[in-house]
Formats: structure tokens, C-alpha cells, sequence
């Protein structure tokens, strides 16, 4: 038998958890609010304080129900829902990211220490996804070349690779006989692509900490590549001078490659990057069952601020 | 006035079939069609409702391609013989074939005829998927007591076709997945042991015999 649920109550018309919690401190006026700002890793009902940003996007935003139910993170399992199951088994805290390679600062830092004092900026992205459905969600995070600074980069580096933690235990789909990816899970960006301002380490969304079918503690967005770009819960950051194989070059050559820049006029080799689903865009009733695809846009309408950094490239062949 | 009459008893056959049996074969069949759509339309397919209606849809069709299939296989192993339901079956995955392409037609691409034709003829899978379909409807048209006696054994040869179209929309399952989950390996590998099993079948009964003809005939045949 199936219960008609009641309509969704839009995220929007909820008064914010964090708000909520802090409701004695707003009725006793307390000046509170500085403290939650100081520790943007306290209890798990902190909220994360954060600068709006002009990178921001007005587009209507993903529901928050959405953008934590439906996720690629093969290392909970290649189903969408996968990762909302499977993931709130992960150990997060402590979290140490090893950077290495051509830095000059090459240690095993504590993530707190690595990203303390810089400003948490609030960042409304666009994400589109290589299987063709995009999503617009309110990232909280730091621009990456502020960490990238910290480690002192040599001259000689000229790209940056990332890899996801490798934790068969709290992982189910890195253990059994049908496991999806080799592991770890690397990806890797051109020192360029990482030090610009669009780039960021997110360590919260919808104001709140990452959860971890989302990536906790903290993932790679970069807004103008297909999400599988945008690494999940990074353990480990190296400079190289060489391009870094990344886990889908490994997995299918052919159809993912180091670039992925979204591009609509680029079809993946087995369906067309023309259009995408908006995930929870639907307004057009029936349960979205009728919503439209949207074009999509070159660099995902991020073109303004990156095309320079591919000038002269031939796309399609560095695809 | 007769041949209404007559037509309409054929539609409650081929729809309904004639006996009970075949009667909530049909109707339990639709049940899982019914409720995704439903579904979807409450919102209880989650964040991306038209990809879950689409691929449950497809599966279906698979999945009542593949329970034809097993159905003379089934009675030769000495199990129970349903071979009176398989029309019913065959139906069932037809409907379900038909209902998964027009979620794609219209639902997915919004009837935007030139992105759909470009799919047929560039991707690969969405060729093999309409392939299994178009193979599937001369099945659907002639699955009625009219169509076998007006074919007789040429009925059996049409039919054979079906054979294509398990193995394409197999195929098609495995072609639109990025890795390789678990889920169309398994169809795939029921399809090929389905068609193992006939291709034995054919085998013993051409060649066992004499062997000394084998290559003989093997040359004849292609």
C-alpha cells in the first residue's frame, strides 16, 4: 500500500538547524556568534559561519534532501543511494591530509591546522554531473590556492593530485569481488586549473558540515568539470611536474579524460552532453516526472572566468 | 457487426487472455507499472524520479524477456510446464519494451525529435536498445491464434527473433553503466545461458548423430 506523503516543505521556508540551536542566544541576546565562528570544527551541530561570494550563482537550489540522498562515492557503492546508507559509518575526525611532492612545507597535516584562519566562504555552484544531471548547491569551503600557498609550491610543479582515504572497514565498496574503481581514488587538476579562484576545498554545504556521503571532511569542487573531478574526503595532496593518472583514465581511457571540462559540443563516447536533468528543479508538477532537460553550457557557465586557461587547446581532443 | 464482435473477443484475448491464470498473469504483470508511475508522480522516487521510472521500466522488459525464455528450458529439465503463459509473458515484455521507450521519447527527451534520432544513430546503446524493441514488434503483432495458424511453422522461425532481442536489450543494460556493477552482468550472463541452452539443443539434434558431417554441414550452414 502506498502513503501519500504530505508535499515537501521547501528548505527554504525551514528555519536554518543552525538558527534553530542557537535560539536561546538570540532570545537572551547573547553575543555567541563569534564563538561558533571560531570553531568551525566543533560539535556536529555547528554551523559554519561564511562570506557570501560574487562567484555565487541565484539559480533555485538542489534540496538539501536531494543533494545528500543522491551521490557517486563508488567507495559506499556504485547505487545513488549507496553512499547515503553506507556512509555514516566513516570516521572523520581525526583527519590527516599527507601533502608531498614538490612543496616546500611536505608534512602529514591535521585538516584543522591546514585550513586554520582562512575565511569560510559560501559558494552556490552549479554541478554537473558526466552521466548528464546537474544540481545547484551552496557549498561552504576555502578558496584551494590558499592551502596550495601554505605548502609552498616549487617552481618545477606543475600539476596537483588528490587521493580519497582508503578504509576497506568503514568502505564497503572497497571490499568483496565486484569493486568498481582501483583504489585509492586519484584525481588531479594543472597547477592553473588549482589555483584559481573558483577552485575550492568544501568542507560544509547548506551551512552546515560536510556529510559524509558528500565527502566529509573535505572534497575538491571544481564547478566547470564533471563532478567525478571534484574528489571526496582527500587524504593526501601531492605537486608533481607530470600529469597525474587520474582513477577514470585508468577505468575507460576512451570516454573519461584528465581535462573533463563540461562541454556540451564534446559527447561522451555512449550518450550526448548536449542537455542535463536539473536534479529537483522540478516545478513543472508531476513529481518532476515532466521537468525539462536544460542546455548545457560550455565550462557549465563557468566560461567567463576559465576559458583563458585553455586558450589554443583543442578541447576536443583534451577532453 | 460479426466482425466487431469478433475483433473485440480478439483484443479480450490477446489483452486479458481466456483463462484466470493468464487473467492475473496480465494484471499482476502491469502491478509494477502502475506503481512507478504512481510513485513518480507523488514524488517517491527520489531525487532523480524519471531515471528510476525509465530504468525500472527497462528492467521489467528484460526481466519477462528473460522468464520467456526460461520457460522450454524450464519443462526440458523435466520442471513444470507453463508454455500456456508464455504468450502472456512475451506480451508483458513487450508492453513493458513500449512503455520504457516512450518514457525516453517523451518524458526524457520531451519528443525533441532531432536529439532522439541522434541518439539512435550515434549511440550505440539507445541502436541496440531500439533494435530489441523494433525486433519485438512483429513478435507482439503476430502473438494470436489468427497469426500462428495463418504462419504455421513459419510462425516458429518469426519467433525465433526473440533470441535478438533478449541478447540486444541484455546488451543495452550493460552499455549505459559507467563500471560494471553487478546487476547487468547477471542479466546478461541468464540471457546467455538461455541461449546456450537452445543453441545446445540445435546442436545435438544437427550434428550429433554424424559426426563425421560436422564440417561438412557447419560450411553448408554459414
Amino acid at each position: 500500500m502506498i502513503i501519500r506523503r504530505p508535499p515537501d516543505i521547501r528548505a527554504s521556508e525551514i528555519t536554518p538547524k543552525s538558527v534553530y540551536l542557537r535560539r536561546r542566544e538570540f532570545l537572551g541576546g547573547a553575543a555567541a556568534l563569534g564563538v561558533a565562528a571560531a570553531l568551525p570544527f566543533g560539535p556536529a551541530w555547528a554551523a559554519l559561519t561564511a562570506a557570501k561570494s560574487p562567484f555565487s550563482t541565484d539559480e533555485p537550489q538542489t534540496p538539501l534532501k536531494d543533494v545528500t540522498s543522491y551521490n557517486n562515492f563508488y567507495e559506499f557503492g556504485t547505487d545513488k543511494d549507496d553512499p547515503a546508507k553506507n556512509a555514516h559509518t566513516l570516521t572523520t575526525t581525526p583527519w590527516k591530509i599527507k601533502a608531498d611532492g614538490l612543496i616546500d612545507k611536505p608534512a602529514e597535516y591535521d585538516l584543522d591546522d591546514l585550513i586554520k584562519d582562512i575565511a569560510l566562504e559560501e559558494r552556490i555552484y552549479r554541478m554537473r554531473c558526466v552521466e548528464g544531471w546537474s544540481m545547484v548547491i551552496p557549498w561552504v569551503g576555502i578558496p584551494l590556492a590558499s592551502v596550495l600557498k601554505r605548502l609552498e609550491p616549487q617552481s618545477s610543479a606543475k600539476y596537483v593530485a588528490f587521493e580519497t582515504l582508503v578504509r576497506p572497514s568503514e568502505m564497503p565498496g572497497q571490499k568483496g569481488l565486484f569493486q568498481a574503481l582501483p583504489w585509492p581514488y586519484v584525481e588531479g587538476l594543472r597547477l592553473d586549473e588549482a589555483m584559481h579562484p573558483l577552485t575550492i576545498l568544501a568542507i560544509g554545504l547548506y551551512g552546515e558540515k560536510l556529510p559524509n556521503q558528500n565527502g566529509a571532511p573535505v572534497r575538491l569542487v571544481v564547478p566547470w568539470k564533471y563532478g567525478f573531478k571534484s574528489i571526496k574526503s582527500i587524504v593526501r595532496i601531492s605537486l608533481t611536474d607530470s600529469q597525474p593518472k587520474i582513477s577514470w583514465e585508468v577505468a575507460n581511457a576512451r570516454e573519461y579524460g584528465f581535462y573533463s571540462n563540461v562541454n556540451p559540443d564534446v559527447s561522451h563516447p555512449r550518450w550526448s552532453q548536449a542537455t542535463e536533468r536539473r536534479i529537483g528543479g522540478s516545478t513543472g508538477g508531476l513529481g518532476g516526472l515532466f521537468a525539462k532537460r536544460h542546455p548545457t553550457l560550455i565550462f557549465n557557465g563557468y566560461g567567463d572566468q576559465v576559458a583563458k586557461l585553455y586558450d589554443g587547446m583543442d578541447l576536443k581532443k583534451n577532453f | 457487426m460479426a466482425r466487431a464482435a469478433q475483433q473485440r473477443s480478439m483484443v479480450s484475448r490477446v489483452v486479458l487472455g481466456s483463462d484466470p491464470v493468464r487473467r492475473a498473469i496480465y494484471i499482476v504483470g502491469m502491478v509494477p507499472a502502475v506503481w512507478y508511475f504512481y510513485a513518480g508522480i507523488n514524488n517517491q522516487l527520489g531525487a532523480d524520479p524519471l531515471n528510476v521510472l525509465e530504468r525500472a521500466l527497462g528492467l521489467w522488459a528484460l526481466r519477462f524477456l528473460v522468464a520467456g525464455l526460461a520457460i522450454t528450458p524450464l519443462r526440458r529439465l523435466g520442471g513444470p510446464n507453463f508454455i500456456r503463459y508464455r504468450r502472456a509473458i512475451g506480451l508483458l515484455a513487450f508492453y513493458y519494451a513500449a512503455l520504457h521507450l516512450t518514457t525516453y521519447l517523451v518524458l526524457d527527451q520531451g519528443l525533441d525529435l532531432a536529439a532522439i534520432w541522434a541518439d539512435i544513430v550515434k549511440r550505440p546503446y539507445i541502436t541496440v536498445g531500439m533494435l530489441a524493441f523494433i525486433v519485438l514488434v512483429p513478435l507482439a503483432v503476430t502473438s494470436n491464434g489468427p497469426s500462428i495458424r495463418r504462419l504455421g511453422a513459419r510462425w516458429n522461425s518469426l519467433h525465433r527473433l526473440v533470441y535478438i532481442a533478449a541478447a540486444a536489450g541484455a546488451l543495452h543494460f550493460i552499455m549505459l553503466v559507467k563500471v560494471w556493477p553487478l546487476e547487468p552482468l547477471i542479466y546478461a550472463a541468464l540471457v546467455a545461458g538461455l541461449l546456450l541452452f537452445r543453441f545446445q539443443a540445435y546442436a545435438r539434434k544437427r550434428w550429433a548423430p554424424q559426426p563425421a558431417a560436422k564440417r561438412e554441414r557447419t560450411r553448408s550452414a554459414s
